[in-house]
């Protein structure tokens, strides 16, 4: 894992220094958001995965998932991964990013459609920082049936508020009759390559907000006394705690295996087609999926009722992981989907399909 | 953060993938050539001289081990893929794969030089099975209770006591067993007890067999009266055999067999379930496929961690942990999985016959070479709980 890396690290600073969990908690207003975007922004992070021709950092994607593991170890609530996948999304037509916070969304159900006079029409249900971001990448579907990579000002569009579980907004934004500030032809397979993408990155900041509740139940064991000593020392806390660092182990082998097979795989893997990214993307958004679910009552048990409270920071990382489940396809979305392929090609190349990872 | 646990994304070298089409080369042969049937669960306990020897002649057992002593001088990585390969297809590695696990290591680093030179190169042959003398009717799970005595005697000690679960006894040349030479001391109960290489034809010993609940004859008692052991089977140092222990349980805790036990129900649930099961069917079987994966991927990463001469004793219990509930699961939820599936599948009846096997089997998993709450002991202990 790149964690060592100067990426990282500077990634790792700016939020211990701007928004660490504790700090966002305590915070009258959101007034530390701008100087925490700024910093962000600055040091190119934001657009890690933009090459510099096109306005970014032109970092590697491995750089840009250990700014995503940090994202997850510190809860941050700025739109971070979403500038970044929005900014990789453009990169693919050749489409310049501009400043500032993107939104970008990818799914499988009903399209966007650009019709021929140039103007998108659609409703997207859910999109996360939507209202936040001061732009939005998608893919919409020419009448001809070929994908676009299209760039839109939210100003533009007609958004309806909502929120997270975490709080962050998750807007429904309509979109009939808006002119794209950029379109280009999207390459072949990038419809697939996107939620691929999608689902990496959120099971990367699951792995990480995993790590950090891990380490806050830890910490919390082994200072709080009952009956007269930590209750550390007692096995059934214990075995929580064990199964908790089991959640964690598996969704960062899997996470990290994921984020690695998209590394270092073409710029565009091609979905099912690209065997190897479709299975490690999948496999990592069910799996992490899953470890989100059981790590967070897990560490909720352990903490007993402060960390049932508005004050304590942990809800800041259980509530993003059950959210973040749900984005770029949900545990069951991905598991139909590879399920069937298993189904179709039969049970005799099911080990040769894992054994090649 | 205070728990730093890492499993990073390794991928096997390129010799591992030119090996694995050598060892499936290998396998396609001898069920062609009718060694062993890979679609029966229960191949007769897997036991097979025939297979063993074969698999001894093409080296791949010890194959990390010194050239001198018959080993290949292999990677770790590569005995990996041998494994897992094997393991998949049901092959019957019962006679050796003790050996080349575990027994043969400990001989490699505490057994004196004429040991070492007599059984480790009959070990990489397949001509050597080897059972593991640990457990007693008093001392399971805590080993260092285990009271069968070494007594000094002339030129070497009389053993008297009695192991039990002893898998494979009834086969075995040779047994690693931990006798008791000592008292525990006050300071330190896991004093007193050493480890020695056993020939099971030393008379004074009787091997009793203990059926399993499914009817098998796979474990043992193994009663000692006055068997005599000579000096030069003691393995390292006399009353000192808990520093030995360690490092070989990452090996031993971390290898595809922890979770692959059961596999072949998932191989025969994705026939059942057929070319386009039901949305139900699809999911669960999704979900399997991304907890096997994942699961591999971890144990794969604790093998690169072996190779570099590590010793991840955490990242190795949560992989037994994890694998072996999963395998253990993996019976029953195949069965719901199944439960509308074409009941006139073409291989019904094949599924439910590994089925009823694995279903069976399913309880050993979490027992077997340390329980899920003795790992979860150990992971609690690396996380600095106790
Ligand atoms: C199929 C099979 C093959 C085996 N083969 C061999 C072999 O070849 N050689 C050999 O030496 N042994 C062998 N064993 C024995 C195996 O190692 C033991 O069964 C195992 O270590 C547990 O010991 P036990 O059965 O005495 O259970 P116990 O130790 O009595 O445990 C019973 C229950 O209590 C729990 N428990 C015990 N101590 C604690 C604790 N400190 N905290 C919390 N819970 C605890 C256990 O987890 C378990 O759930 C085999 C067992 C099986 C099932």
């Amino acid at each position: 894992m790149a964690s060592d890396s100067i990426v990282a690290e500077t990634a790792t600073r700016i939020f211990r220094d701007l928004c660490d969990p504790q700090t966002v908690t305590s915070a009258a207003d959101e007034r530390w958001k701008g100087p925490a975007w700024t910093q962000l922004e600055e040091a190119g992070l934001t657009l890690a995965w933009v090459p510099a021709e096109l306005g970014g950092a032109g970092a590697d994607l491995a750089d840009g998932f250990a700014i995503l593991r940090q994202t997850g170890r510190f809860a941050v609530p700025l739109p971070i991964a979403e500038t970044l996948l929005a900014g990789w999304l453009l990169a693919r037509a050749n489409i310049s990013s501009p400043r500032g916070a993107m939104a970008c969304t990818a799914r499988a159900g009903h399209p966007v459609s650009l019709t021929a006079n140039g103007s998108l029409s659609g409703r997207l249900r859910a999109v996360p920082f939507g209202r936040a971001a001061r732009h939005l990448a998608l893919l919409a579907r020419r009448e001809s049936g070929d994908w676009a990579v299209v760039l839109v000002e939210t100003g533009a569009a007609r958004i309806v508020d909502g929120s997270s579980l975490a709080g962050d907004p998750l807007d429904a934004v309509t979109l009939d009759g808006i002119r794209p500030v950029a379109v280009k032809d999207a390459p072949a397979g990038l419809h697939d390559a996107v939620m691929l993408m999608g689902a990496t990155m959120r099971a990367m900041q699951m792995a990480g907000a995993l790590e950090a509740i891990l380490d806050a139940a830890v910490t919390y064991a082994n200072e709080r006394v009952a009956f007269e000593r930590p209750i550390a020392k007692f096995q059934a806390v214990q075995h929580n705690l064990a199964r908790l660092a089991g959640e964690t182990a598996v969704a960062m082998a899997a996470a990290g295996s994921a984020a690695d097979a998209l590394a270092s795989s073409s710029a565009v893997p091609r979905g099912e087609e690209d065997l190897a990214v479709f299975l490690e993307a999948a496999a990592a958004k069910i799996r992490v999926g899953e470890a989100a679910g059981e790590g967070a009552a897990i560490a909720h048990q352990v903490l007993g009722a402060i960390g049932f409270t508005k004050e304590h920071t942990l809800h800041r990382f259980t509530q993003r992981l059950w959210t973040w489940r749900d984005d770029f396809g949900s545990e069951s979305h991905w598991a139909v989907q590879l399920g069937r392929h298993v189904a179709a090609n039969g049970a005799d190349a099911l080990w040769p399909m894992l054994a090649a990872r | 953060m205070a728990t730093e646990l890492t499993f990073d994304p390794l991928r096997l070298p390129p010799e591992c993938v030119a090996l694995r089409r050598e060892v499936r080369a290998f396998l396609a042969e001898e069920i062609e050539a009718g060694t062993f049937n890979p679609h029966q669960a229960d191949n007769d306990q897997g036991y097979s001289e025939e297979f063993s020897r074969k698999v001894g002649a093409r080296g791949w057992i010890g194959m990390t081990w010194p050239k001198p002593y018959g080993g290949r001088e292999r990677s770790f990585l590569e005995r990996y893929v041998v494994t897992e390969e094997f393991r998949v297809a049901n092959a019957p590695v019962r006679l050796h794969f003790i050996a080349d696990r575990q027994s043969g290591p400990v001989l490699l680093k505490y057994a004196s030089e004429r040991v070492k030179a007599d059984v480790l190169p009959r070990i990489c042959r397949g001509e050597v099975c080897f059972a593991i003398g640990m457990s007693e009717p008093n001392s399971g799970s805590d080993l260092f209770a285990a009271s069968t005595r070494a007594t000094k005697t002339d030129g070497g000690w009389l053993v008297n006591g009695t192991k039990v679960w002893t898998s494979n006894a009834h086969h075995a040349h040779y047994m690693i067993g931990l006798f008791r030479t000592s008292p525990a001391t006050k300071e330190n109960r896991r004093h007193g007890l050493t480890q020695f290489l056993v020939d099971m034809k030393t008379p004074g010993i009787t091997v009793n067999p203990i059926y399993q609940m499914t009817g098998q004859h796979d474990f043992n008692e193994v009663v000692f009266q006055d068997a005599f052991m000579p000096d030069d089977h003691v393995l390292g140092e006399v009353d000192g055999a808990w520093k030995q222990a360690t490092s070989e349980l990452a090996y031993e805790r971390s290898g595809p067999e922890r979770f692959l036990e059961t596999y072949y129900v998932l191989t025969e649930l994705v026939r059942v379930l057929g070319e386009k099961p039901d949305i139900r069917g699809a999911e669960g079987l999704g979900r399997l496929v991304a907890q096997v994966h994942a699961l591999r991927r971890m144990s794969v990463s604790v093998a690169g961690m072996l190779h570099a001469g590590k010793e991840p004793v955490v990242e190795a219990a949560i992989v037994k942990d994890l694998g072996t509930i999963w395998e253990q699961k993996l019976p029953h939820r195949a069965r719901d999985l199944a439960a509308f599936a074409e009941a006139e599948a073409a291989n019904r009846a094949t599924f439910e016959e590994h089925l009823a096997f694995a279903t069976q089997i399913a309880p050993k998993l979490t027992i077997q070479g340390g329980t899920t709450e003795i790992l979860r002991g150990i992971i609690a202990r690396g996380l600095g709980l106790r």
